[in-house]
This record gives structure tokens, C-alpha cells and sequence, in this order.
């Protein structure tokens, strides 16, 4: 019985010379993103057409809650001068619910994967810097590092690194925690249900052992937690994170 | 001797991965206070049920942090590093 825990398969390479990279390898990841990035701008289309002042369709008010809610979050926890992050943080929520939950149609999450979340989490570093840069000028941020005495500057710089990380690995090892648990359930109920009606002497037992009975239904309970539960609640910890550092770093 | 070195170094390797996983135990502990004040208030409270479920849910996945980077320490020394050491020493 082999249990394969492994990465994102390499799918196939595009032959483009990079000058560092080298040859561009489209793996398992990249191609699932493009279906989620698809299925959204799907739903995002059928969502919107056809709008009514009056006499809104069911469809029309689900799409109207959905951008309500997006709204409170983000003017609840920023301020009203922060609405145009509406967009960003609703994208970014809801790339993450779908990346995670793609793994119940038997895909491999591209959240599985630390690349995506990094990118996701690269990009909100970028903006928290761009933020406190607009707020106390390029000199006031490089004067916050040395606060509240230049010895810490090292200290305040690794703080400022770890800021993406831990919002990257959170959610990564939250979801690869569930792919890899997942994985050796499946494999050890296979192995189990095959030992168990290997016992019944004869053909049957022999024809029934091939059949891994016991994978029905018992891992559904684990993945309730591990791809409803967290697959929910890390895209909503992540966006959350984004705008808490964003509106902290415009008050200093 | 390269057997040797090889030998020390996959050992090391399953070792370290299986230490890093003590890092569960903290957020284990912390998660578990948690949950427990979070009954406390609703035992005291149970209009504010909704609201203490919410924050705590929201407290519990950021306290596993530490937790996770312990895990992903772990996976790294076993799926990343013994092909790194082993690489190494030809």
C-alpha cells in the first residue's frame, strides 16, 4: 500500500528562456488557478447581468447582500476613506474560498501550494509599505524602524519580514495540514478495509478486498473541518489581517 | 563513512521533524483556554452567543500560528531536507 504525499505536479514546460527561472514549468497549481480565476469571473457575470431598479431577481439580491457585506467588512474595520479597498479585499476573499474549496471536486487546491498564498501576501506587504510611506513620508518610515531605540532596528526589521510570512504560512499549513491528513486517512482506510475483508476465505474475499469499503463516508466527517471549516474561515483571517495592518498603518 | 554521514544526517532529519511538532502543544493549550473562557461567557451570557463564537473562532485560528509553523518545519525536514543532505554528501 503506498500513500504519495507529494508537491504540485509539473504539468508541462513552456519552452521560454528566462533569464533566471529558465524554462517556465505550468504546474498543477497554475492551471487550478486559471479554473477558479474562470469560475469566478463566471459568477461574478452572471451575477451582474441584467440588473433592475425595481423588482430585483432572487440572483440580483444575492449579488446586492454579497457586495453589502464586502462593504461593512471593509468600511467597519477601515474607515469610510478606505471604500476603494472594497474590491481588493472582496477578491481576494473570494479567490481564497473557491481555491479551498476547488479540493472537494477532487482538484488539488492551489492554496495547497505556499506560492499563491505568498504572492497574495507579497502583494498586501506592498501595500501596508506603500500605506505608512503615504502616511509619515519615506523618511518617517525609515525613522519608525529605529523606534523606540536604534538598537531595535534589526528587531523592527525582522518584524516588518515576518509580517507576510506568517500571513502566508498560516493559511498554507492550514490547508496542506488537511491535504496531508486527508491523504494518509484515505490510505490507512484502504489498507484496513482491504485487511478486513481479506478475511472472508475464498473469491469473494479476494474480489471484496480490492474494494476500499471503509473510504466511504468516514472521511467526510474530517473533511467538514479541514475543507469547510478551514476553507472558510482562513480567506476570512487573511482578508481580515490585510485590513487590520492597512488601517494601522494609515494611523501612526 | 558516507553511509555513516548519510545515516546521521536522515536521523537528524526524522528526529528534528518529529521535535518541531511539540509546537503543537502550545497552541493546543492556548486554544483550550479559549474555548473554555469563550463557555464561561456564554454560560454568563447566553444572548451574546453569536458574537463570543465568532471572535473566538476568529482568536483560536490565529493562536494556531505557531502551531502550523512547527508543522511546516516538520514537512520541510522530511520532504526537503534529506534530499538537500543527501545531495550534499554525493
Amino acid at each position: 500500500m503506498d500513500v504519495d504525499i507529494s508537491g504540485a505536479r509539473v504539468l508541462f514546460t513552456l519552452p521560454i528562456d528566462l533569464p533566471i527561472l529558465g524554462e517556465l514549468a505550468v504546474s498543477e497549481t497554475i492551471v487550478v488557478s486559471w479554473l477558479v480565476l474562470l469560475i469566478l469571473t463566471g459568477l461574478c457575470l452572471w451575477l451582474t447581468h441584467d440588473l433592475k431598479v425595481e423588482k430585483i431577481s432572487k440572483r440580483q439580491a444575492v449579488a446586492e447582500m454579497l457586495v453589502e457585506l464586502a462593504n461593512n467588512f471593509v468600511v467597519g474595520n477601515m474607515g469610510e476613506k478606505f471604500r476603494y479597498f472594497v474590491p481588493f479585499v472582496a477578491a481576494l476573499f473570494a479567490t481564497g474560498v473557491c481555491s479551498n474549496l476547488i479540493s472537494l471536486f477532487g482538484l488539488r487546491s492551489p492554496t495547497a501550494d505556499l506560492d499563491t498564498e505568498l504572492a497574495w501576501a507579497v502583494i498586501v506587504f506592498i501595500l501596508i509599505t506603500r500605506q505608512k510611506i503615504k502616511t509619515s513620508g519615506l523618511g518617517g518610515y525609515l525613522l519608525d524602524f529605529t523606534k523606540p531605540i536604534p538598537i531595535l532596528a534589526p528587531f523592527n526589521v525582522l518584524s516588518e519580514i515576518a509580517t507576510p510570512i506568517g500571513m502566508s504560512f498560516r493559511h498554507f499549513g492550514n490547508i496542506l495540514s488537511g491535504v496531508v491528513i486527508n491523504t494518509l486517512l484515505y490510505g490507512a482506510l484502504a489498507l484496513a478495509s482491504s485487511k478486513l475483508l481479506g478475511l472472508i476465505p475464498g473469491v469473494v474475499g479476494a474480489v471484496l478486498s480490492q474494494i476500499p469499503i471503509l473510504d466511504v463516508g468516514i472521511p467526510a466527517i474530517l473533511s467538514f473541518y479541514f475543507d469547510w471549516l478551514s476553507g472558510l474561515l482562513q480567506p476570512l483571517i487573511f482578508s481580515m489581517l490585510t485590513v487590520m495592518f492597512i488601517a494601522n498603518a494609515a494611523e501612526e | 563513512m558516507e553511509f555513516l554521514a548519510k545515516g546521521i544526517a536522515l536521523a537528524g532529519c526524522a528526529l528534528g521533524a518529529g521535535i518541531a511538532l511539540i509546537a503543537g502543544v502550545g497552541p493546543g493549550i492556548g486554544e483550550g483556554q479559549a474555548v473554555a473562557s469563550a463557555l464561561e461567557a456564554i454560560g454568563r451570557q447566553p444572548e451574546c452567543k453569536g458574537d463570543v463564537t465568532s471572535t473566538m473562532i476568529l482568536g483560536c485560528a490565529l493562536a494556531e500560528t505557531t502551531g502550523i509553523y512547527g508543522f511546516v518545519t516538520g514537512l520541510l525536514l522530511i520532504f526537503v531536507a534529506p534530499g538537500m543532505f543527501t545531495g550534499l554528501l554525493g
